[in-house]
């Protein structure tokens, strides 16, 4: 809930500076939005994947936790690649965080999103070697429905970050 | 036995949660996609600037409301909804913080805007 407020301004940011371009490129030169899309596809899958591990954690089916849990974490590491390869791109077309407040919002926005991911990841890794090694008892299970949680709420996240910035800005 | 097919139907049931959530997401993530792509590519048939906006909006929220519901599971606890109170406590918080600095901030603008030739008239007065 705390994670919301920071998300919550950070999108506040981006809305007020939206049209503070500085002359820089405004946000309908920059994006690109098939890749986006993929990108969204990948963390929504995903996040349905990371439903089904939490389901057959209740089952206690171990096999399928850790297929689960390696399956989400593939797709989560894909969905980090794509979205450094577009910061990439942009940074290295001259549209850093230094261009323009626009640009400076948007960074701050989506890369908080993608360190949260990041951190996500290697909770993920920490409960795929806990799965192993301790099996599933109460607690694991506790701990997996956090990390869904926390899974699912990225995702939620993302619904806002790809209609406001990516879909909005390009209109 | 019986409780063994009664937990089998559980699982079921919540897979099948999970697959509608994922279906609806999907599909809306698609509509917003597509209405966007229609309208930049100027194809016939887009819908107008002004009609786009609100309608990204009620999918984007539709989309959160179908994700809490089927992914998160909100609204299917017991009572007392401690979560649910603590849920919409947050989306209030949420809604002051953003349209509250949207609406500032445009006013300010709007207060503060300098007209265009504010520099000409300064430099024509010799300064202040």
């Amino acid at each position: 809930m705390t994670d919301c407020l920071i998300f919550a301004s950070l999108f506040a940011v981006y809305v007020v500076q939206r049209s503070a371009t500085a002359g820089g490129p405004t946000s309908n030169e920059l994006f690109d939005l098939p890749f986006v899309l993929a990108e969204t596809l990948l963390l929504l899958t995903s996040s349905f994947i990371c439903g089904l591990m939490l389901i057959a954690a209740q089952v206690k089916n171990r096999r399928l936790v850790i297929a689960g849990l390696v399956v989400t974490g593939i797709l989560g590491a894909a969905f980090l690649a794509m979205e450094f390869t577009e910061f990439y791109h942009l940074i290295n077309e001259g549209n850093s965080w230094q261009r323009s407040g626009f640009l400076t919002a948007f960074f701050a926005l989506v890369a908080t999103h993608g360190l949260h991911i990041m951190v996500g990841m290697l909770w993920l890794i920490v409960m795929i070697f806990r799965v192993i090694k301790v099996g599933i008892t109460p607690a694991t299970s506790r701990k997996l429905t956090l990390f869904s949680l926390f899974w699912h709420f990225l995702d939620v996240i993302w619904i806002f970050i790809f209609t406001i910035v990516y879909l909005i800005g390009v209109l | 036995m019986s409780e063994n097919v009664h937990v089998h139907i559980d699982v079921r049931k919540k897979i099948t949660g999970y697959c509608i959530g994922f279906a609806i997401s999907l599909l809306c993530t698609f509509i917003a996609y597509w209405i966007v792509q229609q309208y930049v590519t100027g194809a016939q048939g887009a819908f107008a600037y002004h009609v786009i906006i609100p309608m990204l909006a009620i999918l984007a929220v539709s989309q959160f409301v179908v994700q809490l519901v089927y992914f998160l599971h909100l609204g299917v606890e017991s009572k007392p909804r401690w979560k649910q109170l603590v849920f919409w406590f947050m989306i209030i918080i949420v809604l002051i913080i953003v349209v509250g600095s949207i609406w500032i901030m445009n006013n300010l603008n709007y207060n503060m805007m300098p007209p265009a030739d504010y520099m000409d008239v300064k430099t024509q007065r010799g300064g202040f």
